[in-house]
């Protein structure tokens, strides 16, 4: 076959390497920097792929689907696998039928997530092999040896990636072609292997540390533990990107580069030792290498002058080896500082459908700064708001300060109930957007229920899953691969568990929403208002723009308080970017201004902003 | 050529990542070695955004070095001074004459830079900075959307990569719908370029 070369980023390559492998079913949940992974496999339509409603369930049905003979993978973000860990150590405990990929997108310097946290430990909990990557080639060529490691060592194989391997493109030979799966689709009744009772899992337990004793002894030999010679005075032990910066920052040491960084190959590891006058570790995160590699007696070292905090670069890596007495000082290089500039965070967008209910908890629970005004909010907030994770997160950030908490999916409503019933006097409000509440916001709505809670749970449901790219979920009714299902309806399903004060509320109706929140926050039943409205990145049309009419406009600034990006204020006059306003959809500047000094474009006489 | 690293800079929802794909795509059709990454915050829009892309016979790091960098494309002015200390002595920093000020400007609480101030920032490093009027430009030509396709024929003028390869690979990459436009904002920014002086 004819070779074809590609530019592709880490996640396209390990799609398209799954797909050259015989993947035949693929489920994930969205996650930054996973996404693209499960988005890239759904393209092919010979093979089934879907988002699940959350990592776990995720996990179960690429597990499923390997009991019955099906190749599969399930791909997520480093948190997704908290969430999916229960049936993850239940795959490594039975084992598999064909072979199982879990790919773990990691996230150095907390780029998109909540926290940072190395995944590699979980290779290690599980007893489970694990790959890693350095570049999208190898992310394409490592696929096709998990699914057979996974089959022949009857193990699923963790493979493990970072931002910056996922995100990143480079160029990528596809040397294979999708391999037509043999097997057909077939279980087979066997109790001793999928029937985890204590009696079998027992029976189990001595296989998992037979399998990592095989597993060890084939790293030894693994293609992707590759020995690159170079001079002997400094040996380099290094993974994933961190090879690459490594590379740059010692171009002529010697390298042992792990694509399988568990189990790790002792006798390589030895024989690289011996053969360097002095071996480093240079890895991202923890020093997950190093201790193990120390723990076989061998001298090296790699965190005493590398960060385990935050994303590594050649620069970091560069500047610590200096100190460290690893390279001489070439040149007095000028230290780089970034110079102090306003600072430009992401932002809710024009049109964005929280952007109203956020004002109204805020201007409730009187946590609005006004414009100019010095220190943190006016008065000690009145309400207490549990947040989650997703693009209203950033309803966090002043103006509307109108979040006290995120901790991980789904948290807000279970926080939020503790609060209450840690007794203090504030109403406490959970906000959660409604593929969050889908992937883990029922079952603590269920145990609000059942055990008599008073909070108030407003739904933020926008109708997509935005802030991973606009990822479709149960609650849309389209699948992974653009087919009309079964949509979940909100209003039903929290009527089902018995909550009876449920109120829908338009996302861009200021007085209703003010009014419905009033109501439910001063009533001492469980409630919940969903507040629907379609994400404004998805509207297709945007009307006629706002504009304000600098005649009535007595520069109050209250339209400031919104905190939408068309409206910004130049030599003291407050105008609307037209470029970015969304128009009818949303109108919420136009309801608040208390002068009706904002309309349609075409209703006022051109008093053009600056 | 040794090695060319670029960053193309903007802010969320002006065309940065495409930008930076079409140049990894276009370098990789005239047989370089490239890697490119974004880095960029949570959201879809507004936030800072920024792509290294790295051109070379063989290119390790996705990420440039500070002090490296040998091109800054800057599709707003602050961007082009929040990036400046990766410029390497003598850089070529192309930017858009257009500010975009962030909320905190806006809400009064932050100052956005003077012309003069992000000039002195950036010739820290450099005397070589073009500013361009890419958004009143792209706006006479009918879609502000086509900013980075003005940029890239901006910077087009100083890469190694012949003109047709570059019209090509933006074929490939935008719909049909808006190929000419697109392609006509490359030939502004490629005109543009020629017409501006130090």
């Amino acid at each position: 076959m004819a070779k074809v070369i590609k530019l592709l980023s880490g996640n396209e390559a390990l799609a398209l390497g799954a797909y050259h492998a015989g993947v035949r079913v693929a489920a994930a949940y969205p996650g930054t920097p996973s996404t693209e992974i499960l988005e890239s496999l759904a393209r092919f339509k010979d093979i089934y792929a879907e988002w699940s409603t959350n990592e776990k369930v995720a996990m179960e049905v690429a597990l499923g689907a390997s009991y019955a003979g099906a190749r599969s993978l399930v791909s997520m973000k480093h948190v997704g696998l908290n969430v999916a860990s229960d049936p993850f150590m239940a795959a490594s405990t039975t084992g598999v039928n064909a072979g199982m990929v879990v790919i773990s997108a990691d996230d150095p310097g907390i780029h998109s997530s909540q926290n940072e946290q190395d995944n590699r430990y979980y290779a290690k909990l599980a007893k489970v092999p694990m790959l890693e990557p350095s570049d999208s080639q190898e992310a394409y060529e490592l696929m096709a040896y998990a699914f057979d490691i996974s089959e022949r060592f009857d193990t699923p194989v963790l493979v493990r990636t970072t931002t910056r391997i996922s995100h990143s493109k480079s160029v990528v030979r596809v040397n294979r072609r999708r391999v037509a799966p043999v097997r057909q689709a077939g279980f087979q009744h066997d109790v001793e292997k999928y029937v985890m009772l204590p009696v079998y899992a027992r029976l189990r337990r001595p296989l998992i540390e037979e399998r990592l004793v095989r597993l060890a002894d084939f790293a030894e030999t693994f293609p992707l533990n590759q020995v690159l010679w170079g001079k002997h005075h400094l040996g380099v032990v290094t993974s994933g990107v961190a090879y690459q910066y490594a590379r740059e920052v010692f171009p002529t040491a010697s390298f042992l580069k792990l694509g399988m960084t568990y189990p790790l190959p002792q006798n390589l590891l030895r024989s690289f030792a011996s053969q360097v006058d002095r071996m480093i570790v240079i890895e991202e995160l923890a020093p997950f290498l190093q201790e193990s590699i120390q723990a076989m007696g061998i001298k090296v070292t790699g965190k005493e002058f590398i960060p385990r905090i935050g994303e590594l670069n050649s620069g970091i890596i560069e500047r610590n080896s200096r100190t460290a007495g690893l390279l001489v000082e070439t040149s007095a290089r000028q230290t780089r500082i970034a110079p102090e500039l306003p600072r430009r965070p992401p932002l809710l967008c024009p049109g964005c459908p929280h952007t109203g209910i956020f004002f109204v908890l805020s201007s409730i629970g009187r946590r609005l700064k006004l414009p100019g005004s010095k220190g943190k909010v006016p008065k000690e907030p009145k309400l207490i708001i549990t947040g989650d994770i997703g693009c209203y997160t950033l309803g966090t950030y002043p103006p509307l300060c109108a979040m006290d908490t995120c901790a991980c999916m789904g948290a807000s409503i279970g926080q939020a109930l503790g609060m209450e019933k840690a007794g203090i006097g504030d109403k406490v409000v959970a906000v959660i957007g409604d593929s969050t509440f889908l992937h883990a916001g029922i079952t603590p709505l269920v145990n609000a229920v059942y055990n008599e809670g008073q909070i108030t749970v407003i739904i933020l449901d926008n109708r997509t899953t935005a802030m991973t790219g606009h990822q479709e979920h149960p609650g849309t009714g389209i699948s992974a691969q653009g087919k009309e299902t079964r949509a979940v309806e909100l209003e039903q399903l929290v009527r089902g568990i018995g909550i009876s004060d449920v109120k829908v509320v338009n996302a861009f109706d200021m007085k209703a929403l003010r009014a419905n929140v009033r109501s439910s926050i001063d009533s001492a039943e469980l409630s919940v208002i969903i507040v629907r409205g379609a994400c404004s990145v998805r509207v297709p049309k945007r009307t006629e723009p706002r504009t304000i009419d600098t005649e009535k406009c007595n520069q109050c600034g209250i339209c400031l308080l919104i905190g939408c990006p068309a409206i910004q204020s130049e030599n003291e006059q407050v105008y609307i970017d037209t470029a970015l306003c969304v128009g009818d959809i949303c109108t919420i500047c136009q309801q608040l201004c208390p002068r009706q000094a904002i309309a349609p474009q075409s209703k006022i006489e051109v008093t053009k902003a600056p | 050529m040794k090695k060319l690293d670029i960053l193309i800079a903007g802010v969320g929802g002006q065309g940065v990542i495409l930008a930076s794909d079409v140049m990894g795509e276009a370098a990789l059709a005239a047989g370089y070695d490239i890697k490119k990454t974004d880095t960029l915050g949570m959201a879809q829009r507004g936030g800072s955004v920024v792509s290294h892309v790295r051109i070379a016979h063989r290119v390790w790091s996705p990420l440039s070095k500070e002090g490296e960098v040998d091109i800054i494309i800057a599709f707003e002015k602050l961007e082009a001074a929040r990036w400046s200390h990766y410029l390497r002595p003598g850089a070529i920093a192309i930017v858009n004459n257009h500010a975009l000020p962030p909320l905190s400007v806006n809400l009064g609480n932050e100052r956005y830079p003077g012309d003069e101030e992000i000039t002195n920032i950036l010739r820290r490093w450099t005397d070589r900075i073009y500013f361009v009027n890419g958004t009143s430009r792209v706006r006479e030509l009918g879609n502000i959307r086509t900013l980075n396709m003005f940029m890239l024929g901006c910077a087009s003028l100083f890469l190694p990569l012949k003109v047709h390869i570059w019209k090509n690979t933006i074929s490939q990459r935008v719909p049909s719908k808006i190929r000419q436009i697109n392609i006509a904002a490359f030939n502004q920014g490629r005109k543009e370029i020629r017409n501006v002086h130090l």
